[in-house]
């Protein structure tokens, strides 16, 4: 058997197999191994937090990661950016007749290898398969639960007028890397996609500077949509340098190519951070500190502005809004 | 109008009228049909798949060193 | 990136920036149009305005192909896609620009048209190698920059004797349409001076302005496409100003030269010839200012395979686009700016796409609308 069928989904003898032999095999866990229909744990008392999110990326595989390692990163670092320590994630599968089963195993091992990375554990899930045409492959939707240590409450309506803002690393990464694949676009590049589990990160983080306001992760929509996000969830207007924000060279080059800004592209294993200013320069040592954020920067500062604008500061010493991108971001001819 | 960028000609096909650019280390395959004597190592204006215009390195650096001269004229 | 960066460099912009102030006369105003859409976004993008003093306006002018293309082109090519099943081939740019109706080539392909963002030409032309039991047709639109890499693949398609292409073509010349604008005029003078496009000049050169800079008694300068060029041909139009000069200038030396690239125009007179009339969003009906495609190549001519229908359409009535593309007003002037017309809903041309004067003010420089003058 080479291939998913509709078998595979359909709750019998196949499905048990398909289930032992890939995913049981690959999450490898006390837990999971049970066999049965939910998980049973226990939580050490304090504020649980949980996430969950549907993954529909296509290509399945790109440079740096694929739509496995994808969910989990993704789900890991949603739990993770309330200042959370990832416990257990669930993993949900809804696969299309014909899939090849080699990918699939390449996918559970790849969730696997990145669970093992963010030190969560893959404990439950659920597998369907759906009629050739009704699906793009797979899609997997994953859930994360974790436990905030009590006193932290991270929260995007804490950031105040003055507060620094600090990236973790370059930006736009992943976006580039997942074009690059895409059909019609045709361009090579070395980048890859930055996926990547943050909650180590964040507990660095977290420990150094218990003043942190508020984490979170420029993905879809990019660092634009993020900003403009927490000014409007905030009150605040916000304000930064142009020169500031790292961009890999690459990353500058496909934009150029494909009249994008690196503002707006996806990131998966950055984070934006905002604290108060006298704290900037300790969190930025602990960022710098780690190898998820050796090219972190202090890119601006929040202000006091009742309509949310963010601002930049050019490289030319002009001043021009960030926006919301409007609508999908497509490459322009002019 | 219409964005066109300088990209480095780093492959020729054989018949010359195709080949590779690099910008920023991303390669891209191109169309030379507009352009004649394409030489590995000139830089070219991308657009549409299309090399434009070669970018003349001379003249390049004429412009550079007029917006020196224009900025130091004004103190 | 080499020949970017250099181009950046923001000590220097603010060293032309003091020239710029230093030259322009405090009673005079200059009112400079930069015709290129891709100007515009620059300016935009990099907040360059700030550095100009208050008595020279930029005026954005009607150089993007997406934002004058008429509705009816549009919902014309969105009919091939949905009635005639070809694989229709687009830009990206043109994908999410609404017709009428909410309708566009994104929306007419979740209704199941087979609608295919492509980069170049040459994807058109594979795509209808891959598919030679299905139709394509490839949405041609631009100014000159665009024209000839369509011209080589009308050629190409011909060699190969490929009877499964065709090309809609929209093709528009910037010449006639600086022409348009200044004709428009009815004796105010709306511009000083204009900053010529970077990429279309390189194909047509910098003599194909000598006419109507002599005509109009207009100064010219062909600007590259990086902040520091567009900066420095500010400070030589205002140059030319102040001395009562109207030459064409050429400030993208590097790739600029009087006769442009001589192989690509031959290649678009070989494809195209000139249509007697064409109506652009905007800025109305402008003579022979775009192209269409000749009879040698009627078969690979969208217009003569298909029948299209004929389609009407209207801009909203309180549609300021017309003005502000020639500098009457400003993009806050209009009513619809901001409310009704944004980019995720636009109604005139200006809003179209990220390089309209609108598009670019909402997106970059609505922050300051409302905020007191300096």
């Amino acid at each position: 058997m080479t291939t998913i069928d509709l078998t595979h989904g359909s709750g019998g003898r196949a499905m048990h197999r398909l289930i032992k032999d890939v995913f049981a095999q690959a999450f490898d866990n006390h837990i999971l191994a049970q066999g049965n229909d939910q998980a049973a744990f226990d939580v050490a008392g304090g504020r649980m937090v949980m996430s969950t999110d549907g993954f529909v990326i296509s290509p399945l595989f790109f440079p740096g990661g694929d739509i496995g390692s994808l969910a989990v990163h993704g789900t890991v670092n949603d739990v993770a950016l309330a200042g959370a320590k990832p416990l257990y994630l669930s993993a949900g599968f809804i696969i299309e007749e014909g899939f090849p089963l080699s990918d699939l195993v390449t996918i559970a091992h790849s969730m696997a290898r990145a669970a093992q990375e963010a030190g969560g554990w893959i404990i439950t899930g659920d597998t369907k398969v759906v009629e050739r045409g009704k699906g793009d492959g797979v899609f997997i939707t994953t859930t994360g639960v974790g436990v905030v240590p009590p006193g932290l409450e991270l929260s995007g309506d804490k950031i105040r007028p003055g507060d620094a803002i600090l990236v973790s690393g370059t930006m736009g990464d992943h976006g580039v890397a997942v074009l690059s694949q895409r059909e019609g676009l045709s361009f090579e590049t070395q980048i890859l996609s930055d996926c990547a589990s943050l909650n180590h990160l964040i507990a660095d983080m977290v420990a150094a500077v218990p003043t942190l306001r508020c984490l979170r992760d420029p993905t879809r929509g990019g660092l634009a949509a993020t900003l403009n996000e927490l000014a409007h969830q905030s009150g605040v207007g916000m304000a930064v340098q142009e020169s500031a924000i790292p961009v890999r060279p690459e990353v500058a080059g496909a934009c150029e190519l494909l009249g994008l800004d690196p503002l707006n592209v996806a990131n998966e294993g950055k984070l934006v951070a905002f604290c108060p200013p006298e704290d900037a320069e300790r969190l930025l040592t602990v960022l710098r500190g780690h190898p998820l954020g050796k090219d972190a920067a202090i890119i601006g500062h929040a202000l006091d502005d009742p309509r949310c604008f963010v601002r930049m500061e050019t490289r030319m010493g002009g001043v021009r809004m960030i926006d919301w991108l409007s609508g999908e971001q497509l490459p322009r001819i002019c | 109008m219409c964005l066109a960028v300088p990209a480095k000609v780093i492959e020729i096909a054989p018949d010359g009228a195709s080949g590779r650019v690099e910008v920023g280390g991303v390669v891209k395959p191109v169309s030379f049909a507009l352009l004649d004597h394409v030489t590995l190592g000139d830089y070219v204006l991308i657009h549409v798949g299309f090399a434009l215009s070669r970018i003349d390195p001379e003249e390049a650096k004429k412009t550079l060193a007029l917006f020196a001269q224009m900025a130091e004229a004004a103190g | 990136m080499k020949y970017v960066d250099e181009y950046r460099d923001g000590a220097t912009a603010a060293k032309l920036a003091r020239a710029i102030a230093a030259l322009a006369q405090p009673e005079r105003v200059y009112r400079l149009m930069e015709f290129c859409g891709g100007h515009t976004h620059a300016i935009s993008r990099h907040g360059l305005t700030d550095l100009l003093p208050p008595n020279v306006e930029m005026i954005h002018g009607p150089g993007c192909p997406v934002c004058v293309l008429p509705i009816e082109r549009l919902e014309a090519a969105i009919h091939l896609a949905l009635s005639e099943g070809v694989i229709l081939c687009s830009y990206g740019d043109m994908l999410r620009v609404p017709a009428a109706k909410g309708r566009s080539l994104l929306k007419a392909r979740a209704e199941g048209a087979d609608v295919r963002m492509v980069y170049s030409t040459t994807d058109a032309l594979q795509v209808a190698q891959d598919n030679p039991e299905r139709q394509v047709v490839f949405f041609a639109i631009g100014f000159e920059t665009t024209t000839p890499p369509t011209a080589v693949a009308l050629l190409h398609a011909k060699a190969l004797g490929l009877k499964n292409f065709s090309v809609f073509c929209n093709h528009v010349l910037t010449p006639a349409a600086i022409q348009g604008i200044l004709d428009g005029a009815q004796g105010e003078r709306p511009l000083d001076g204009v900053i010529g496009p970077s990429h279309v000049s390189t194909i047509i050169g910098s003599q194909a302005y000598e006419p109507f800079a002599f005509k109009h008694a207009l100064p010219v300068v062909i600007a590259g496409f990086e902040p520091l060029d567009v900066m420095q041909s500010i400070l030589m139009l205002i140059s030319q100003i102040n001395a009562g000069r109207h030459e064409v200038e050429n400030q993208y030396i590097r790739a600029v030269t009087r006769s442009g690239n001589a192989k690509a125009q031959a290649l678009v007179a070989e494809v195209f010839e000139l249509r007697p009339s064409f109506a652009w969003r905007g800025l109305g009906t402008v003579p022979w200012s775009a192209l269409s495609i000749r009879d040698a190549f009627a078969d690979l001519d969208a217009e003569k395979r298909f029948e299209v229908p004929a389609f009407t359409s209207q801009d909203n009535k309180a549609c300021a686009c017309a003005d502000i593309i020639r500098g009457r007003k400003k993009p806050r002037d209009c009513k619809l700016f901001g409310t009704a017309c944004t980019p995720d809903s636009p109604l005139g041309a200006c809003m179209v796409s990220s390089e309209g004067a609108c598009a670019a003010h909402w997106t970059f420089g609505r922050f300051r609308d409302g905020e007191a003058a300096q």
